[in-house]
C-alpha cells in the first residue's frame, strides 16, 4: 500500500502503466513486519524528503500527529510549511489543495474520515478529477486525497460510509502488521496503479479490496481444509480496475465471488459483475455472487454492527453456495 | 468544662425538646445527630409527617451562647448575623427565598443594549439548576468510567465543565422551543427530557436506550430535540430549517442551534447565517467556545476569535458560559429578540471542557494540566452556583450534600440498568429505513440472506 501511495505521488496526473512485472502479482518472501500505519507514515516521509513540492494538509495532521497518528513525527521533522493544520473547513481546504496542485505543488490532502469528504465532493470530482480531461491535457492536478474509509468500530451511521474515491485506507487496519519483502523497503519501490494482486491460487475466484481481503484469506484457509481452493484477488485499485486479472482468474476457476464492506446497490461488486460478463460470460458456471454490507445505515449496538458487515462465515457460505457444495 | 457541658446539654435539650435532667449529653447528642440526618425537604414538596421523624417545632433559634451551635454548624460566623446558627433546626422559613445577583456584562455586537446585569434567583430555581448540573456532571463521569471498562465503545465526547450552558439555556427557553446540537450532546439530551438511564443505555448499545441502541453517543433524540449530530457544522443549517418551520407555522417557537469554536469555520454556517438573516428566521445560533477544536486552539484555527461577531450583520452577545445565571439571562434576551420577529441572533458562550475532545484524546498534549486545574478551581459552574446559594443562605450544605447523594444513587442505578439491559435483537437490524411504509425485504450480506424491514 505504501508503494502505491508513492506511485500516486510520483506519477501525478493519471495512472501510469508500468511494464507488467510478475513480481507485482504475487508475494515474495517476507523479511520484516510493518503496520499499515507505519507503512503510510514511511511513504509520506519518503516522498516529503524526496520532493520539495510535496506537502500534507488536513485537520490535526501536524501538532496532534494525526487524528489516527498516521502522520506522527512529520511536523516535527518538516515544520509548518510542509505539514499544515487546517480549520474544520473541508470544502475550503480541499479546494485550496486542488489550487495548489494546479499551480505546481504536490499536495496530500487528508480527510479525517471519508465521511467528511462528502462536504468537499464537488472539489474532489469537479475540480480535481475532471480538469485534466476538460483542459485536454493542459492542466494537470497532481493531488492525493487520503484518509480512512469504511466502517470503524462503534461509530454508527454518519461515520461508517464506504466510498470509491482516491486513497482509501481503513482505520481498523492501521495497527495491523504485515510482512513486507526487503525489496519493498527500498525508498524507490513503487507498485503501479491499476494492478491487482493474486494472493492465493485456485477452484473459485474471490475478489475483494481493503480490510475484507483479510477476511477472504481467512475464509480460504478454512475452505482449504475442506478441499476447496480459493484464488484471492486483492484489487488494490478501484479505478482503473484490473479486470484482466479477474478475467484471467475466472477463465481458470469458472466461479466468482466478490466481497466488500460497502452497500450492494451500485457497489464495487456490482461493477465487477457487469464488467466480467462482457469478456467472460461463457466461462462462468454459476452467477457471480456478491458478498456485501447489509443495505442499511450502520447501527451502533455491537451485535447489530457485527451483523451488518460481511463476516468470514458469510464468505464461506457464499463460496459453497456458488460451487453448489 | 462542667459549665461547657451544661451549656451544651441545655442547648441540646432546647433543640430536641427533651427535658434536661433526663438524659446524658451523649444520649442527647445521639438524638441530635439523628435529627441532623434529616434532610430539608425540597422546596415545593410537602413531606408527609410519617415519612420522617420530625421533631416538635423548635423554639426560635438565635441562641446567645454559641457553644452548642458550634458542634453542628459547619459554617463560620458572619459579622452581620447574631451568633452562629444551628443549621439542623432550620425550617424552610429560615432560607432566603429569593436573591438578586450581579452577573458579568455581556459584550455586544450590533446591539443597543445587552441582557440585564442582575439576575434574580429563587431558592427553587437554584436547587433545580444545581440538580441539573450535578446530574449531568455525574452522568458524564459515569460514562467515562464505563468507557474505560470498555462497556461503552466507539465515540464518546464528554460535557463536564460545560454544564452551565445546557442548564442555563434550558432555564431560559420553553419545552416547546426546539434545540439542536453537535456530538457533545449528552448534557442537552438530559436537559431536553431524556432520562439518565435511557442515555446511558444508549451509550452501552442496549434496547432500553433512547434510540434502541442503534444511534449511540452522537445520535440521541427527543421531542423538540434533534440530536446529536456527527458531522461538524451540519447541525447549523438544520437548526435554521427548524426555525423556518417555526416561522412558517406561526407558533411563536424558536430554535436554538449550537456549534463549537471548531465548527465556526465551516462554510455552511455562513450560508445559514445569510439565509436566517435574510428571512428573519427565529433562530438563536450559539457558539460554545471551549477554546479547542479537538487538538487545535482557537488562535490556530480562526483568523477572528470573536465568534459572537462572526455573524457580521447578525447581532451578537459574548457570554460567560461558566455562570448559569449569565447564560440564562443571555438566552432569555436572545429568545425574546427572536420571538419579537427581529430575526436571528448569535451567542458565544465562553466555556471549558475538562475532558479531552473525546475518550480517545487524553486532552493534555495541546493544553497544560495547570490550565485545566485552574479552571476547575476558579470557574467550575457547579461550585459557582453552590457558593452563591450557600453564602446567601438559600440552601444548606447538608441539603446540597443530600442532593448529591440522591443524584449519585440515580446515576448508579441508571448504570446498572445500562449494563444489564439486553442488546437489541437481530430483528431490529433493518427496521426504520423508511417511514410509513409497508414491510419490505432488505438484502443481507449475501444474495440468499433476505432480511425484514418494518417502518
Amino acid at each position: 500500500m505504501a508503494a502505491s501511495l508513492r506511485c500516486f505521488l510520483r506519477s501525478g496526473k493519471r495512472a501510469v502503466l508500468v511494464a507488467v512485472r510478475r513480481g507485482f502479482h504475487s508475494s515474495s518472501p517476507a523479511a520484516v513486519q510493518v503496520t499499515v500505519r507505519d507503512a503510510l507514515n514511511q511513504a509520506m516521509d519518503e516522498e516529503l524528503e524526496r520532493d520539495e513540492r510535496v506537502f500534507l494538509l488536513g485537520e490535526e495532521v501536524a501538532q496532534y500527529d494525526g487524528a489516527y497518528k498516521v502522520s506522527r513525527g512529520l511536523w516535527k521533522k518538516y515544520g509548518d510549511k510542509r505539514i499544515i493544520d487546517t480549520p474544520i473547513s473541508e470544502m475550503g481546504f480541499a479546494g485550496i489543495a486542488v489550487g495548489a496542485a494546479m499551480a505546481g505543488l504536490r499536495p496530500i490532502c487528508e480527510f479525517m474520515t471519508f465521511n467528511f469528504s462528502m462536504q468537499a465532493i464537488d472539489q474532489v470530482i469537479n475540480s480535481a478529477a475532471k480538469t485534466y480531461y476538460m483542459s485536454a491535457g493542459l492542466q494537470s492536478v497532481p493531488i492525493v486525497f487520503r484518509g480512512p474509509n469504511g466502517a470503524s468500530a462503534g461509530v454508527a451511521a454518519q461515520h461508517s460510509q464506504c466510498f470509491a474515491a482516491v486513497f482509501l485506507e481503513n482505520e481498523l487496519m492501521y495497527g495491523v502488521p504485515f510482512e513486507v519483502s526487503d525489496e519493498s523497503q527500498s525508498k524507490d519501490f513503487t507498485i503501479p496503479i491499476g494492478k491487482a494482486k493474486v494472493e492465493r491460487q485456485s477452484h473459485i475466484t474471490l475478489v475483494s479490496h481493503s480490510r475484507f481481503v483479510g477476511h477472504c484469506l481467512d475464509a480460504a484457509a478454512v475452505l482449504a481444509k475442506e478441499g476447496v481452493d480459493c484464488e484471492v484477488i486483492n484489487l488494490r485499485t478501484i479505478r482503473p480496475m484490473d479486470v484482466e486479472c479477474i478475467e484471467g482468474s475466472v477463465m481458470k476457476t469458472n466461479h466468482l465471488v466478490t466481497v466488500e464492506g460497502g452497500w450492494p446497490q451500485f457497489g464495487v461488486g456490482a461493477e465487477i459483475c457487469a464488467r466480467i460478463m462482457e469478456p467472460a460470460f461463457n466461462f462462468l458456471d454459476a452467477p457471480v455472487t456478491r458478498v456485501t454490507g447489509v443495505d442499511i445505515p450502520m447501527p451502533y449496538a455491537k451485535i447489530l454492527e457485527e451483523n451488518s458487515l460481511p463476516q468470514v462465515k458469510d464468505i464461506i457460505f457464499s463460496v459453497k453456495k456458488t460451487l453448489n457444495v | 468544662m462542667k459549665t461547657m457541658l451544661a451549656i451544651i446539654s441545655n442547648a441540646l435539650c432546647r433543640i430536641t425538646g427533651r427535658s434536661a435532667g433526663e438524659q446524658t449529653v451523649s444520649e442527647l447528642l445521639i438524638g441530635l445527630s439523628e435529627y441532623v440526618n434529616l434532610t430539608s425537604p425540597p422546596a415545593a414538596v410537602l413531606v408527609p409527617p410519617q415519612a420522617r421523624r420530625l421533631p416538635p417545632k423548635p423554639p426560635p433559634v438565635r441562641p446567645a451562647a454559641g457553644g452548642a451551635a458550634q458542634l453542628v454548624s459547619s459554617r463560620t460566623d458572619r459579622p452581620d448575623r447574631p451568633g452562629a446558627r444551628v443549621v439542623a433546626s432550620r425550617s424552610l422559613s429560615d432560607f432566603t427565598p429569593q436573591a438578586t445577583f450581579d452577573i458579568k456584562k455581556c459584550d455586544v455586537h450590533r446591539l443597543e443594549a445587552g441582557p440585564p446585569v442582575k439576575a434574580e434567583l429563587t431558592r427553587e430555581q437554584g436547587l433545580q439548576y444545581y440538580r441539573t448540573m450535578q446530574m449531568v456532571r455525574r452522568m458524564e463521569l459515569k460514562a467515562d468510567q464505563l468507557y474505560k471498562q470498555k462497556i461503552i465503545r466507539g465515540f464518546c465526547h464528554l460535557y463536564d465543565g460545560q454544564e452551565a450552558c445546557a442548564a442555563g439555556i434550558e432555564a431560559a427557553i420553553n419545552p416547546s422551543d426546539h434545540l439542536i446540537t453537535a456530538y457533545r450532546a449528552h448534557g442537552y439530551t438530559y436537559t431536553r427530557g431524556v432520562s439518565v438511564r435511557e442515555i446511558l443505555a444508549e451509550l452501552t448499545g442496549r434496547i432500553g436506550g433512547v434510540a434502541k441502541g442503534k444511534g449511540g453517543s452522537m445520535h440521541m433524540y427527543a421531542p423538540h430535540f434533534y440530536g446529536g449530530n456527527g458531522i461538524v457544522g451540519a447541525q447549523v443549517p438544520l437548526g435554521a430549517g427548524i426555525a423556518l418551520a417555526c416561522q412558517y407555522q406561526g407558533n411563536n417557537q424558536i430554535c436554538v442551534a449550537l456549534y463549537g469554536d471548531g465548527a465556526a469555520n465551516q462554510g455552511q454556517l455562513f450560508e445559514s447565517f445569510n439565509m436566517a438573516a435574510l428571512w428573519k428566521l427565529p433562530c438563536v445560533f450559539i457558539c460554545e467556545n471551549n477554546k479547542y477544536g479537538m487538538g487545535t486552539s482557537v488562535e490556530r484555527a480562526s483568523a477572528s476569535t470573536d465568534y459572537y461577531k462572526r455573524g457580521d450583520f447578525i447581532p451578537g452577545l459574548r457570554v460567560d458560559g461558566m455562570d448559569v445565571l449569565c447564560v440564562r439571562e443571555a438566552a432569555r434576551f436572545a429568545a425574546d429578540h427572536c420571538r419579537a420577529g427581529k430575526g436571528p441572533i448569535i451567542m458565544e458562550l465562553q466555556t471549558y471542557r475538562y475532558h479531552g475532545h473525546s475518550m480517545s484524546d487524553p486532552g493534555v498534549s495541546y493544553r497544560t494540566r495547570e490550565e485545566i486545574q485552574e479552571v476547575r478551581s476558579k470557574s467550575d459552574p457547579i461550585s459557582l452556583l453552590k457558593e452563591r446559594l450557600l453564602s446567601n443562605n438559600m440552601a444548606s450544605v447538608e441539603e446540597l450534600k443530600e442532593i448529591d447523594i440522591q443524584i449519585r444513587k440515580e446515576v448508579e442505578e441508571a448504570a446498572q440498568f445500562a449494563t444489564s439491559d439486553p442488546e437489541p435483537p437481530l430483528e431490529e437490524l433493518c427496521n426504520h429505513i423508511f417511514s410509513n411504509n409497508p414491510p419490505l425485504e432488505v438484502r443481507g450480506t449475501n444474495p440468499w440472506s433476505k432480511l425484514k424491514s418494518i417502518s
